[in-house]
């Protein structure tokens, strides 16, 4: 229980720098802490105490496993959070090399 | 001879850089090819693939990197990757619907077993390997014009 | 045990990487994080998402040092900076209260109900042929989620590559400039 309270106030904090941060590359930072945070939150729903890796050895005991589930789903997430981070990466250096700074209250013209 | 120039980085990092590349670039290949017995997969695999591009242009500048892996060439590998991953998925028509299993499962932990999970984890590690490594590539080519002025 | 030290250290890396007045001090505290969130799947028995998260970490730090590599700006504090920190602070007390009262009703860490795992792990050898249970899922039960993946990252490079382009106007530009 103390677990899954801890994990959302890493979600929090994420949610704090893209609120509250005046430079761009803190705000993508705060993107990239919060998709930690949900990651861990879904492998730590199907965590079985005493289990054993999803993988089969010779001995073919598949009765005591931990949950594959969620794990095939987070696996998923963790190769979009990359896409996602070099994509807002890309913006970010273009937006530098027109208006000069990474600061957000002065890119404000709605110019090409 | 590329040792000449002044683009990269210094001398000890471009030697360590000609051997373990290669090594790089193998142990990739077989987390690619081991993916249904023990871990890695596709992803896992595609990724340690671009890795070791992506530390070429980092040790040697990017005209090497550029040498052995054109930019029209990356982006014909990646959508012969992606095109083969869905011809995989259209030929489980053969057998029924979309995406089943069409080829034998063998013996378990060998290495042929498994039917489409082993091909298809060889297209993914194409697409998503040569991708990373293009959009390294883009970072860079963009850089260099643009502090030239 | 091991997992709250660690979860620790991951809030106290983050509130590091917030504050820092530096970005490059941020960017290795972010990197920091990674490094042990990779630890903790190591710990919880997933060796699989271990192995990726350690790359996909080394790619995501390659690529943000390339961006803050010689930009750099000092830093202005103006405006109603009290009330508005007060008040972010407030809301995520908000979020975490409410938070609390939903995740009562979840199992207990280490009992899952595991009610839909159950057909996979009895069957899934037999059905498919391949020893890594999480790749058999991936790719011969939930397929369609591996397509969507593939579609989602072929997207993200066409949208890198049409941003970072060189336009015929900036040609022109920077021929007449020199």
């Amino acid at each position: 229980m103390i677990l899954y309270l801890l994990c959302l106030i890493l979600f929090c904090i994420g949610l704090y720098g893209i609120l509250r941060k005046r430079n761009l590359v803190k705000i993508i930072i705060g993107f990239s802490i919060m998709s930690y945070a949900l990651n861990l939150f879904l492998v730590l729903l199907g965590y079985k105490f005493h289990g054993r890796a999803p993988i089969g050895a010779s001995d073919q005991n598949f009765a005591n496993m931990v949950d594959p589930l969620p794990q095939a789903l987070v696996h998923t997430s963790i190769v979009i959070g990359l896409g996602m981070t070099a994509l807002l990466i890309a913006i970010a250096i273009r937006i530098y090399e027109k208006y000069g700074t990474f600061d957000i209250t002065k890119i404000n013209k709605l110019k090409g | 001879m590329s040792s000449k120039t002044n683009t990269g980085m210094s001398l000890i990092v471009k030697t360590v850089t000609r051997i373990v590349v290669s090594v790089i670039l193998v142990f990739g290949i077989y987390i690619v090819a081991h993916g249904h017995v023990a871990l890695g997969g596709g992803f896992a695999g595609g990724i340690i693939i671009a890795l070791s591009f992506v530390l070429l242009i980092l040790a040697f500048g990017r005209n090497v990197a550029v040498n052995k892996i054109s930019v029209t060439l990356a982006a014909n590998l990646e959508t012969i990757g992606a095109l083969m991953f869905l011809g995989i998925a259209l030929l489980g028509f053969l057998k029924g619907a979309f995406f089943t299993n069409i080829l034998s499962k063998g013996v378990p932990f060998k290495l042929f077993s498994a039917g489409t999970i082993s091909l298809s984890n060889y297209a993914i590690s194409l697409k998503v390997g040569i991708g990373l490594f293009s959009i390294y590539l883009a970072f860079v080519i963009l850089e260099r014009y643009k502090q030239g002025k | 045990m091991e997992l709250y030290i660690l979860l620790s250290f991951m809030i106290f890396a983050a509130i590091v990487a917030m504050e820092v007045k530096d970005l490059f001090s941020s960017i290795i505290a972010v990197g920091a994080v990674g490094f042990c969130l990779c630890l903790a799947f190591l710990i919880l028995k997933a060796p699989d998402l271990a192995v990726t998260q350690l790359v996909v970490e080394l790619l995501c730090l390659i690529i943000l040092v390339r961006a803050t590599i010689k930009r750099d700006f000092p830093l202005v504090i103006q405006g109603r900076w009290v009330f508005n920190t007060i008040s972010s602070l407030v809301f995520a007390l908000v979020f975490i209260s409410f938070a609390y009262s939903a995740l009562k009703d979840l199992p207990d860490f280490g009992n899952p109900t595991m009610s839909i795992v159950k057909k996979y792990l009895e069957e899934g050898i037999a059905k498919t042929g391949a020893t890594n249970l999480v790749s058999a899922v991936i790719l011969d039960f939930r397929a369609y989620d591996t397509l969507g993946e593939v579609a989602i990252l072929f997207g993200a490079i066409v949208g890198i590559m049409t941003v970072l382009r060189k336009t015929k106007n900036e040609n022109r530009q920077d021929k007449i400039d020199e």
